[in-house]
């Protein structure tokens, strides 16, 4: 059931500021069915703070966000949403399977009747092979185990946008790879558009169909062979990028970006701003 | 008199009824003080529940009134300036004391008999009323009925915040809505157990509960039960024993449950 490449949300002039610092300027673009769009730049170039903007959980904008797919509940397309990693605590009175439960009717009130939902349920943890662990306590799993039924999570109730926030973060490689594979698979399966935060590009670069890159205030969005050149970088940057391409791998080399380490800690300082508004 | 002397006597029926309807609304709440790690908030509530129980009686002479007009003030004070838990442990800290010896103070204007003020903070289960059993019932039933309403994105806005409020649910909104819940909760619990001993209904059947499953369903039921042994066996306990305090017997077997389960625990759970 691939959808076409028609649009799900499109941002016109949308600017972000926090405090007095400027994110990003006009940012103009369009997100359609089945792109995959890796979100790059350096910490603290609003990364976080874009999918905070699309989830309308971002105070200071001005600019425009229109939703395209207005058959759907609310007017708004139906988003999942896998956020930065934080463990949970082990004590917390929580199974794998119940997280995956909560992205498919947490937010509804009152009884529900639960049966196609355990259905459902059981597809995706199969699906992202999960179903061994599901029903251990969420806080006792490992750091991956842990992404994995995040991204199950994301992705039960069919969301036609999956906005992904470095989910790729602390896995070890294999991982990394297995769990981009199925965020791809998904997405060329339903139709949904990927955004997917990363430092780290070589993990999902097979995958990548756009690439919005944003620096110094300033934006890019194309297609990866048409961003990932020294020229284009170092005129975003306004320094010095050497962008070298090396067995299918990309190395971007120079300026103060993270994305060159393969193992980038990152540190962003909007990660939690929607909590504190 | 032996036990079924005593339950003849109303004071006794009165005290076993109280204890049932606030060990339902407690056993309710308490899984999800322990998810939103509100012990510390539930202590405050409770004491300073007794700032307002002085309160109330030195103003109105009704103590009870008072103790819930300052668990309710306190807990809007919370929801306001504590959204992390740091920030919110420090201040209760800080209003916590303050609010106590204030308590103290007004209680020392009183002229009349303060044993209503000082029931507060040790309980009185024995000395319940009618009108207050009413109260306690009508406290449970809207507990019960709004946790069944809210119960799933309660606990989403509780593990997952931040995909909670992704997700569209009100997660400030709920914030709110449960503080006033334990507030309620905690001051109907504070006439059975007193203020001092709350944490015995609200704290530790929860954790007692965790230690033998992880399920969210199933740990609250197993609350409900645990809070219901506690505090029905404490008075029965106390009634047996003749001369020691049911709170003193609740917090007691409240724990003594916790110990038995936490050497149940395995690392499954």
């Amino acid at each position: 059931m691939r959808k076409l490449p028609t649009p799900i949300i499109k941002l016109h002039n949308v600017t972000c500021n926090i405090g007095k610092r400027l994110l990003w300027e006009n940012l103009d673009i369009t997100i359609n069915h089945g792109e995959f769009i890796a979100i790059l730049g350096p910490n603290g170039s609003g990364k976080t703070s874009l999918l905070k903007v699309i989830l309308d959980q971002f105070p200071e904008m001005s600019g425009e966000i229109e939703y395209c797919e207005e058959n759907r509940v609310l007017g708004k397309p139906l988003i999942g949403y896998i956020p930065q990693q934080k463990p949970f605590d082990p004590t917390v009175p929580l199974t794998g399977r119940d997280l995956v439960n909560l992205g498919l009717s947490g937010n509804r009130y009152g009884f529900i009747k639960s049966q196609i939902n355990n259905e459902r349920v059981n597809q995706i943890l199969e699906r992202m092979n999960c179903a061994d662990y599901a029903d251990k306590p969420i806080g006792t799993l490992s750091g991956g185990e842990q992404q994995r039924l995040r991204a199950a999570q994301s992705m039960v109730n069919q969301p036609d946008l999956l906005l992904c926030d470095e989910p790729l973060l602390s896995l070890d490689i294999p991982s990394q790879q297995n769990l981009a594979a199925q965020i791809h698979e998904y997405s060329q399966e339903t139709g949904a558009a990927v955004l997917f935060v990363t430092h780290e590009i070589n993990p999902i670069l097979p995958y990548v169909s756009k690439v919005l890159y944003l620096a110094n205030g300033k934006w890019l969005f194309d297609k990866p062979e048409k961003i990932f050149k020294s020229r284009v970088l170092s005129k975003l940057y306004g320094s010095k990028i050497e962008v070298i391409e090396l067995n299918d791998r990309l190395l971007i080399v120079g300026g103060e970006d993270e994305s060159l380490t393969t193992h980038g800690h990152h540190h962003s300082h909007e990660g939690n701003f929607g909590d504190e508004h | 008199m032996n036990i079924n002397q005593y339950l003849s006597q109303p004071f006794a029926i009165h005290g076993i009824v109280a204890a049932i309807l606030v060990a339902i609304a407690c056993g309710l709440i308490a899984p999800f003080v322990m998810m939103r790690g509100l012990a510390f908030a539930v202590h405050g509530t409770s004491e300073l529940a007794f700032t307002g129980a002085a309160a109330g009686l030195l103003t109105a002479q009704n103590p009870i009134l008072g103790a819930y007009v300052g668990a309710v003030i306190v807990a809007t004070l919370i929801g306001v300036f504590g959204n992390k838990e740091k920030e919110r442990d420090s201040t209760i800290g800080v209003t916590l004391a303050f609010g106590l010896g204030v308590g103290v103070l007004l209680l020392s204007y009183y002229k009349g008999f303060a044993s209503s003020a000082t029931n507060i903070l040790f309980g009185n289960i024995f000395g319940v009323t009618n009108w207050q059993i009413w109260l306690l019932g009508a406290i449970t039933l809207l507990v019960i009925l709004i946790m069944a309403l809210i119960q799933r994105p309660l606990l989403f806005a509780s593990v997952d915040p931040e995909v909670a409020r992704a997700k569209g649910i009100k997660v400030k909104v709920l914030n709110f809505l449960f503080l006033y819940l334990l507030s309620l909760t905690v001051t109907s619990a504070a006439q059975v157990v007193g203020t001092l001993l709350v944490l015995s209904l609200t704290v530790t059947p929860a954790i007692a509960a965790r230690k033998i499953s992880a399920k969210p369903v199933t740990v609250t039921i197993y609350s409900i039960i645990f809070a219901l042994i506690s505090s029905v066996g404490g008075i029965f306990a106390s009634l047996e024993s003749g001369n020691i305090r049911p709170s003193i017997l609740v917090s007691g077997i409240s724990f003594l449950i916790f110990l038995i389960c936490n050497a149940l625990h395995s690392k499954q759970y």
